[in-house]
């Protein structure tokens, strides 16, 4: 199986954030603000990251998302983890 | 006391297991308030095991567990008040919530602790004083202490090494990381995993097949497989004052509590 790229793993980020926080998808941009965009807390995002790690089937901890609050940043974070 | 409703915990007695709700808002920090009533719990074990055979320890908030120790709490016995009050007043707390941890951890009653969402810090703790952790598929766990200039101070590290390889715990203490429920099973800390919102349904579930057994058997049986770590557990509570004491520990839990922004639990 293919290594997917990262732009296929933030269009996954963005699919699996607008639903399960239900926000419509076009509304989010790769370099939204997830706190602001999302209206979530530290602890929702703890709960996004663990739906992450899930979905992607990876851990990734959560001091690497440090200072982290937009989708793209988030993306490569993740695809360093595939 | 076959039954109980507290400001921060109940419970009441369901198909031979002690249900026990913790559900103060917003996710069952533990202070002085819940510390009592645990206190209340653990001198009702030896009554309620007449009519028990298992406990179950869970949360009723969407939250998660328990984010650990109340830190606001903590931050506000620091103010005002002499260094060397300060220190003996948590030493205090720390003494009280030990024994509180160290008779559930003996209990003559197999303890099943039913977690989802936020685990952290002494919520963790007290995840980690059960015989068995369920946890829900959404549950994280974390040791952030470090974060704030201290050491866990409820018992997580002896227990955590009784149950663990120390080289994960390094790992977890040391970089004061959270982690998921998948982590949590592979390192062998959480023996079963319920889908989301599942973890009460299958520890109930689980306190059912242990009732099964003969009590005297089962109670051999965790004497002989969990002991408990006295002497780290008395050191635990040594260093953890030793370091509460110094200036660094105030800023952090400082920082904390002033903090508005959107990331507290976020390190």
């Amino acid at each position: 199986m293919s290594m997917p790229t990262t732009d296929h793993t933030l269009d996954e980020i963005l699919n699996l954030a607008a639903s399960h926080f239900k926000v419509p998808r076009e509304k989010l941009t790769p370099d939204d603000d997830f706190f602001k965009t999302l209206g979530i807390d530290s602890l929702q995002a703890l709960d996004l990251l663990t739906r992450l790690e899930h979905h992607f089937r990876i851990e990734l901890p959560d001091y690497e998302l440090q200072g982290v609050s937009d989708f793209r940043t988030l993306a490569s974070r993740i695809q360093a983890r595939l | 006391m076959s039954e109980f409703k507290g400001k921060t915990l109940s419970w009441q007695i369901v198909n031979g297991a002690v249900e026990v709700a913790l559900h103060r808002d917003p996710c069952n920090e533990i202070g002085s308030a819940t510390l009592e009533e645990l206190e209340k719990l653990a001198a009702a074990l030896p009554e309620l095991s007449k009519d028990a055979h298992a406990v179950i320890l869970y949360s009723t908030l969407k939250a998660g567990f328990s984010a650990g120790a109340d830190l606001r709490e903590l931050y506000q016995r620091m103010q005002g008040m002499e260094k060397g009050a300060a220190v003996r007043g948590v030493r205090e707390f720390l003494e009280r919530i030990h024994r509180v941890m160290n008779t559930l951890d003996a209990a003559p009653l197999t303890t099943i602790a039913a977690v989802h969402g936020v685990t952290f810090g002494g919520g963790f703790e007290l995840a980690l004083v059960s015989d068995i952790i369920v946890a829900d598929r959404m549950a994280r766990f974390c040791f952030p202490e470090l974060r704030l200039g201290l050491i866990p101070g409820f018992g997580g590290i002896p227990r955590l090494k009784r149950d663990l390889g120390n080289a994960v715990v390094r790992d977890l203490l040391l970089t004061g990381r959270s982690f998921n429920v998948m982590k949590a099973q592979q390192i062998g800390l959480v023996s079963q995993i319920a889908a989301e919102g599942e973890a009460l349904r299958v520890a109930r579930a689980t306190a059912s097949q242990v009732g099964k057994f003969d009590r005297r058997t089962a109670t051999a049986a965790k004497e002989f497989m969990k002991p408990i770590p006295y002497d780290e557990l008395k050191r635990e509570i040594e260093i953890f004052c030793d370091l509460y004491s110094r200036p660094a520990v105030e800023e952090g839990l400082r920082r904390f509590v002033e903090n508005e922004g959107p990331q507290p639990y976020l390190p």
